[in-house]
């Protein structure tokens, strides 16, 4: 690596700035796993014992699995006795002073996304001592949340603070023992995202992890629980398109949602972690799992996913649609590039009567990138009158790129309807043609022609993230034409 | 820790079963044709080793995900030759021998070739239509680059490689356009293990129609392994009809390997048997190769038919078409495989592929799964899949034209299924095929005038 390309990574290496709050000196324990180096993380975290318990049996559980080698992606093996399973956050004092020091690459990618000026400072890693805006917005919105009785924390705040919750919800979407990477998160998970909605109460605003104040640096194992409680809405949004660089290289975060009754939750991603060099070197590892559970009759749960970033992707956000006429929906955007690896799809599991799933998925290949959807409808016997629709495309851009489809459709129940479309095209020089005859740069060309086709998907975004989003996608394309 | 702990019971049957077919092997080895030459029975024992690495496939391969081999491994088969006679014969069924279908006609019974049944017309000079095992204790040299050939194929068919005994060898020579349809009929007539291997080369710009049909009502284990060969420009039509009992077990593999410019007609009828497997690929070897993959399943009770497809577009401007259909009634599972692989600089390729799912009854399964595997960016490759019932509006319009409830299903079941033999060219065959498949269809009403 050059040291030009150092430079840069230790500058977007910085983690989030948004106000860090906690009471933990900064330490952290040497490298490795075991049942001590959990004990310490559940020391650290002040957590009853129940959550102990809890981790000691997904620990013991993880000992017993082999980590799996099925999906379409390579890499070297992990040590997984090399990784920090605890740390505190690292000090910001080291970080450059102002904008000045910011390796001026970085800042034109901002520049590109139209990233508030204030906010480059935050994800440059600047050392700000100002309050930035997004506290105070923050802490504007926190009070008007708890006037409804909605409870937006973190997790290890949840933990103290509304135990008898966590208890009765954590795991029991995404149980320990799940696989491979859950039974890890389930064991070392040190925070994340906690979010509880009451009985009919309408979530006034998009709750996001970009406006959350004081579960940052929730590290490489992140835990989110949503909870919907009857005939309740939520909008939640995970992740910024700004490129965000951190040291851990294995993400394996696990996210839980659960829809009782009439409930609606819409989660949407946006996924823009540091992809690595050129050749594919650096790049984070997002191993995720990621589920729903439509619980009560008539819940919805829409999962919004634009995954750009990271070196491999590896992720199945998926609907369990267990309460009759319950309704799950999957709208994904990835786009690969350089030496990027995706294997995404989705799991849209029907059990109860007359549910529903909607299935639209735009892969994006560039340059020697590797993208697979990997999904599975399955229609369970008592899923009488089960629908659902897929439509899966992927868009080739070059000729080293590769795309594959690998939809898994199991029905059991003859009521059932069950359709699948999926094609393969590439940006056609005749369309390339017509736009750059009309005055666009061929990347500009590149970049509508392919926003058009994940509209469908960007439609489903809430309207700031699909703007972002756009941009995004013309920024990581950046370089894989012409 | 101990693996032997952990073994699951479908496991040690098949260990076991594996064990069996190794014991065996040293007692049937030397009666094989071939052993005699140093090249067959190096394939042979190749082909062994490689059955003992990967065993009996188990649900935990994912290409036997859905398909549970336990009810063959549980059956205590690989009898040493002369234990066959013992069992008791079932009839034959000589109606199987499709006697207006004309052309030439090579009938095994139990996996042996069949003089008395066969009829080989006059042939044009240089065409081989005979018996591979006859073939192997003649000139084994001359078949082994073919055999040698494992591209694509499974342990199933690496389990063929060793023990085949006999099957088909059709050799047709460049330029010869055979007019007549070629009958591979295997009839089962005891309860005997039949490993049948098919080799069929067909020369530049050559043309030939083949038929690989099993019948029979005998509890069989088939293990079947046709390997197809298209010169350039060559064009074959190809048709496999698997009907046999319903206590049978069938495994079969057809391996396609074709050279540019070549043409290849492939459509799987799959009826009978309690558990089929069927196993279809084609390699596209040179530029501009065609391969259509037609299929048609038809299961009730419990039968279980799996197809698993694989198209290979290794080189540039290839075309595949591939159209399967299912239909389900009873507690049957169909299970549809359908994979196709853009190679690296295979540009300008274009596939096609659908699969679609008939469910008759509250018990029955489908479970499919097409696929793409891209590397090139030239290329236009779609796929579709559906599941479900017969449409309310078409059965309502039946019924509102005078059709009863049982009678409008059945002609829309029957319609369902008929559109996936009409791509067969060869007119009597079709005829059979239509035949077949009536009966077999769950309410055979009026519908023999429909057709």
């Amino acid at each position: 690596m050059d040291t030009d390309t150092t430079h840069i990574d230790e500058l977007i290496s910085r983690e989030y700035a948004h106000g860090f709050v906690t009471d933990i000196e900064a330490d952290s324990v040497p490298p490795g796993l075991s049942e001590d180096v959990i004990r310490l993380i559940s020391a650290k975290k002040n957590e009853p014992p129940f959550m102990l318990e809890w981790r000691l049996d997904a620990y013991r559980h993880w000992l017993t699995m082999r980590e799996p080698d099925w999906s379409s992606i390579g890499h070297p093996p992990i040590d997984y006795q090399d990784i920090v399973y605890y740390s505190a956050p690292k000090a910001k004092k080291d970080g450059p002073k102002s904008l000045d020091e910011v390796d001026p690459e970085l800042l034109r990618v901002y520049e590109k996304l139209g990233v508030p000026l204030k906010e480059r400072e935050a994800l440059a890693g600047v050392a700000v001592d100002a309050v930035f805006d997004s506290v105070s917005v923050g802490t504007t919105f926190k009070s008007r949340l708890a006037e409804l009785g909605i409870i937006f924390c973190a997790f290890s705040e949840a933990v103290q603070e509304h135990p008898e919750l966590v208890r009765q919800y954590l795991g029991s979407v995404v149980p320990r023992g799940d696989n491979f990477f859950a039974a890890l998160n389930s064991a070392v998970f040190t925070d994340g995202s906690f979010c509880y909605i009451p009985k009919g109460v309408r979530c006034p605003m998009e709750l996001s992890t970009y406006f959350r104040i004081n579960a940052k640096d929730s590290g490489q194992f992140e835990r989110t629980l949503i909870i919907a409680d009857e005939g309740a809405y939520v909008s939640y949004l995970e992740g910024c398109t700004a490129p965000m660089r951190d040291e851990n290289q294995l993400h394996a975060a696990v996210v839980e949602l659960v829809a009782l009754e009439r409930a609606h939750i819409k989660y949407s991603t946006v996924q823009n972690w540091y992809p690595g060099d050129r050749d594919g070197k650096g790049g984070i590892y997002n191993f995720v799992t990621k589920r729903g559970d439509c619980r009560g009759a008539h819940s919805h749960i829409a999962w919004t996913q634009v995954e750009t970033g990271s070196a491999i992707t590896w992720k199945y956000p998926s609907c369990i649609l267990r309460g009759d006429n319950s309704v799950g929906t999957f709208h994904s955007v990835a786009l690969t590039n350089h030496r990027q690896q995706a294997d995404t799809g989705t799991k849209m599991i029907h059990i109860g009567r007359n549910t529903r799933s909607t299935i639209v998925s735009k892969g994006i290949s560039a340059g020697r990138g590797s993208n697979a959807y990997r999904g599975l409808v399955k229609v369970l016997k008592t899923a009488e009158g089960a629908r659902n629709y897929t439509q899966c495309d992927s868009l080739l851009v070059g000729d080293r790129c590769a795309a594959h489809t690998f939809p898994y459709i199991e029905v059991r129940n003859p009521t059932a309807k069950v359709e699948h479309e999926a094609s393969t095209s590439r940006i056609g020089e005749e369309q390339l043609f017509y736009c750059r005859q009309r005055g666009l740069s061929a990347e500009d060309a590149v970049s509508m022609i392919v926003n058009g086709f994940c509209k469908e998907v960007f439609k489903e975004l809430p309207m700031e993230f699909a703007v972002e989003a756009q941009k995004l996608l013309g920024v990581s394309l950046e370089g894989s034409v012409g | 820790m101990n693996t032997a702990v952990r073994e699951r019971p479908s496991d040690r049957a098949g260990r076991e079963a594996l064990e069996r077919a190794l014991a065996a092997w040293p007692a049937i080895a030397p009666g094989l044709p071939g052993m005699h030459a140093s090249g067959i029975a190096k394939l042979r024992e190749n082909a062994l080793a490689r059955f003992r690495a990967s065993g009996f496939p188990t649900a935990r391969d994912e290409e036997w995900k859905y398909t549970d081999l336990s009810a063959l491994t549980a059956r205590s088969f690989m009898q040493v030759p002369g234990d066959v006679q013992a069992a008791t014969a079932e009839p034959l069924p000589h109606h199987a021998l499709f006697d207006d279908l004309g052309g030439h006609r090579l009938a095994f019974v139990d996996g042996r070739h069949a003089p008395e049944l066969s009829s080989i017309g006059p042939l044009p000079g240089g065409v081989r239509i005979e018996s591979l095992g006859a073939a192997l204790l003649r000139d084994p040299a001359a078949l082994e680059t073919w055999l040698a050939d494992s591209r694509g194929h499974s342990a199933m068919a690496a389990l063929n490689a060793a023990f085949m005994a006999d099957g088909a060898l059709v050799i047709v020579p460049a330029a010869v356009e055979l007019a007549e349809p070629i009958h591979l009929v295997f009839l089962g007539a005891t309860a005997s293990t039949v490993q049948p291997r098919n080799l069929i080369v067909v020369g530049e710009h050559s043309k030939c129609t083949l038929i690989e049909h099993y019948a029979g009502s005998a509890p069989t284990f088939t293990n079947a392994l046709t390997q197809a060969f298209l010169a350039r420009d060559a064009d074959v039509e190809y048709c496999k009809l698997q009907d046999e009992g319903e206590r049978a077990l069938h495994v079969g593999g057809t391996h396609v390997a074709q050279a540019q410019g070549s043409r290849f007609a492939g459509h799987s009828v799959s009826l009978g048997a309690s558990l089929a497997r069927h196993d279809v690929t084609a390699i596209f070897d040179g530029e501009r190769c065609t391969a259509t993959l037609d299929g048609l399943y038809l299961a009730g009770g419990r039968q279980h038919v799996d197809h698993h497809t694989r198209i290979d577009h290794a080189q540039p401007h290839g075309t595949s078409r591939e159209h399967f259909r299912g239909i389900l009634d009873g507690r049957s599972r169909g299970v549809f495989n359908g994979r196709i692989v853009v190679h690296p600089g295979a540009q300008q390729s274009d596939a096609w592929l659908t699969s679609r799912n008939l469910l008759l009854s509250a018990d029955a399964e489908a479970d499919t799964k097409p696929q793409l595997e891209i590397y090139a960016d030239d290329v236009k490759c779609a796929h579709g899949a559906t599941v479900g019932q017969l449409d309310e509006n078409e059965l309502f319009y039946l019924r509102s034209r005078g059709f009863d409830a049982a009678a409008a299903r059945s002609v829309l079941t029957w319609a369902f299924a008929r559109s996936a033999l009409d791509a067969i060219r060869l007119a009597p065959l079709r005829a059979h095929l239509e035949r077949a498949c009536l009966a077999r269809l769950p309410q055979a009403l009026p519908l023999a005038e429909l057709a």
